[in-house]
């Protein structure tokens, strides 16, 4: 009897499956939708292959000519043509991970007052202006970089630091206001909005259960966050993670304010220089083929920092989540 | 209802209508300096014959590949071009470009010193050596020696260049490569160069930016732009010994004295020209034209043009602070305008 059940069961699951199956394939419009929707997937994919193809076939002078060493070589010549793309790597990944560095606390606090404290009235209109502050195109950030950061770097802050802490490396040199410093704290104040905005999107996803549980163990306020804060790790790595690739690839603003000098020191008040500065300021006069391949090499390299970094975000975010699963 | 459709059908005739006169039209792509006047020279033109140019301010090094590639029907540049070029240019395209110089410009050097009232004087050789980063304080025995009687001050100077690839930095740069030797030797001269010292801006308005905000600052910017926003700046001692401030006629006389020993293809660079009045950082800018074309209305248009130009359009030029060429460089323009041919065949 048992047998028969599970036989017949058998067959009624394996008919249903041809069955659906063949009721798939004969509606024409639902196989086209389907194939149609798999080849636009397919078509991103295949559009990062063509444009990293593309780059590699145009920087292959480049590639040719100097090989590794163009990793490694922290010359930029464009009269002599020698390119090395170090001092351009260097200042990208410090000017990115120093932004992070005071956005990352900075934009955390923001959301964890907008999710966890702040009184209804007032989120609304707080998280509005954090989310207003990435919509504000980056020249704009540049212009009040060079007519108010600037200055007041040159004239304040910078002269204090090098009085106070002027046998640090970070902190030698003459103040000018442009530099490494002013570009880490405008890249920090754009990428803001994204780590609030977002963290604070995760934090609110954490289960009220979750809070109220803390709070009926006697947890006080403090504690409640810092359990919603763990609960939340993941999203938080990977918001601070697309806060890092939308420094690592800003321009306009880290142009005008850098002070675009090929150059790898320690300290911040020295101007360096960034890949996407690089590209962006010369570009469109480069005329020779060997310096416009190195140039084309130079946006190769910055395209697959770019992957890296999103792909090992994702990995982290993936590896946390797992462990998270687990203990859930 | 009808009303709709007829007024529908009268927007449409019009359209069609300046379609048909505007038949002829040209592509042309290149230098930014010079977009200015360009875009005023072509509105006239357009105006005037209905021949529609349209010109991408795209930078003189993507406007020199543009025509090296065939993509446009004329250029422009702020540098010449190079003989590699020339000749990569005449392989791909089977004719040669010809250099035309429409206007030019003058870069000067711009500083920021509050205390010191006079307008200070420099040399090339001293100029050189501040970008060098060998001289770097303003009461230097070198400056204070151009400059008797005035009391500079005890301060670091700050260098400003530009960062983005300009023909500004072009000009520049060769000039210094005339006047200083170890310039020449550890930097040579392009539209971008590996700068010794000192912070990069971008654009004029970033140079200006820099020497505006930053006390004891030193920085070149092209002349118009100096002019329009009433930025002071440095006088030059030129090839002759005589201290010159930059304006149009000083740098018209520089085209002046360089007309003499032109260069059969007109790539002139004028730095350092000699002369009593020349300003010695100056420089043309150039159409790079084909040689040969192929379209023969295209041809007659650009030709027609260019004429034009020359003729009626350098009136134009000194309300937009561009400096006009003198009248023996237009003579060579036109001759060189004369050789144009379509299919080997002479435009009358």
């Amino acid at each position: 009897m048992l047998e028969q059940i599970k036989l017949k069961n058998k067959i009624f699951f394996t008919l249903n499956k041809v069955f659906s199956r063949s009721i798939a394939s004969a509606n024409t419009g639902d196989f086209i939708y389907k194939k149609l929707t798999q080849f636009f997937a397919f078509l991103v994919f295949l559009l990062v292959l063509v444009m990293g193809y593309e780059m590699y076939v145009g920087s292959k002078l480049s590639i040719d000519k100097f090989g590794w060493n163009f990793l490694v070589n922290s010359t930029w010549d464009p009269v002599k043509e020698i390119f090395g793309a170090l001092p351009a790597i260097y200042g990208t990944l410090i000017s990115s991970f120093l932004a992070l560095l005071i956005s990352v606390p900075l934009g955390l606090g923001v959301a964890i007052f907008l999710s966890e404290l702040s009184p209804n009235w007032l989120e609304k209109p707080l998280s509005f202006l954090t989310e207003l502050l990435a919509g504000i195109p980056s020249v704009v950030y540049g212009l009040w970089g060079i007519f108010v950061l600037v200055p007041l770097l040159r004239n304040v802050v910078e002269p204090f630091l090098f009085k106070h802490f002027g046998n640090l490396p970070f902190f030698q040199g003459a103040p000018y206001g442009f530099g490494m410093m002013a570009a880490a704290i405008i890249l920090s104040i754009m990428v803001l909005p994204i780590i609030s905005s977002i963290s604070r999107d995760v934090l609110k996803s954490v289960p009220n259960s979750q809070r109220e549980a803390a709070l009926a163990l006697g947890a006080t306020k403090w504690e409640v966050i810092k359990i919603v804060l763990a609960n939340s790790r993941s999203g938080i790595l990977g918001a601070s993670m697309l806060g890092l690739g939308r420094a690592i690839g800003e321009t306009m603003a880290v142009t005008m304010v850098i002070g675009n000098r090929a150059l790898i020191s320690p300290s911040l008040f020295d101007p360096a220089y960034t890949m996407a500065s690089v590209l962006a300021n010369e570009f469109t006069e480069a005329s020779s083929d060997l310096y416009l391949s190195s140039l084309i090499e130079l946006a190769l390299i910055l395209f697959a920092i770019t992957i890296i970094i999103n792909v090992a975000a994702r990995i982290f975010v993936w590896s946390f989540e797992k462990r998270w699963s687990s203990v859930g | 209802m009808k009303i709709k459709l007829f007024l529908f059908a009268a927007a449409f005739f019009a359209l069609l209508s300046t379609l048909t006169i505007a038949q002829v039209q040209l592509t042309g792509a290149g230098a930014t300096f010079p977009y200015v006047i360009y875009s005023q020279w072509f509105d006239l033109y357009h105006q005037k014959t209905g021949v529609q140019i349209n010109y991408q301010s795209i930078g003189s090094g993507a406007g020199i590949r543009q025509v090296i590639e065939g993509t446009v029907d004329f250029g422009a540049s702020d540098g010449p071009m190079s003989d590699k070029q020339l000749k990569q240019a005449k392989e791909k395209r089977g004719t040669e470009i010809l250099h035309i110089p429409t206007v030019m410009g003058a870069v000067v050097v711009s500083y920021n010193l509050p205390s010191v009232k006079e307008i200070l004087k420099l040399d090339g050789k001293t100029l050189g050596d501040i970008f060098l980063g060998k001289i770097y304080m303003w009461n230097d025995k070198r400056i204070q020696e151009l400059n008797p009687g005035v009391k500079l001050p005890d301060r670091a100077i700050l260098v400003a260049h530009r960062s983005d690839g300009s023909g500004t930095s072009f000009i520049f740069t060769n000039y210094l490569s005339k006047v200083n030797d170890e310039w020449a030797k550890k930097v040579g001269f392009g539209t971008s160069v590996s700068w010794p010292v000192g912070l990069g801006g971008k654009g004029n308005e970033g140079v200006s930016g820099l020497v505006k905000q930053t006390g004891g600052a030193i920085g070149y910017v092209e002349l118009a732009y100096a002019v329009q926003n009433k930025l002071p700046y440095l006088l030059l001692k030129n090839k002759d010994g005589n201290f010159v401030k930059a304006d149009f006629n000083t740098v018209s006389a520089a085209a002046e004295g360089a007309s003499k020993n032109m260069p059969d293809d007109l790539r002139a660079i004028l730095t350092n020209a000699g002369g009593k009045n020349s300003y010695p950082i100056s420089g043309f800018t150039w159409l790079l034209i084909y040689k040969d074309m192929k379209d023969k209305v295209k041809a007659k248009a650009l030709v027609n043009f260019l004429r034009w130009a020359l003729e009626k359009g350098e009136a134009y030029a000194k309300d937009l602070y561009y400096a006009p060429l003198p009248k023996s460089v237009v003579k060579l323009c036109e001759k060189k305008i004369d050789s144009i041919t379509v299919n080997g065949q002479r435009i009358n």
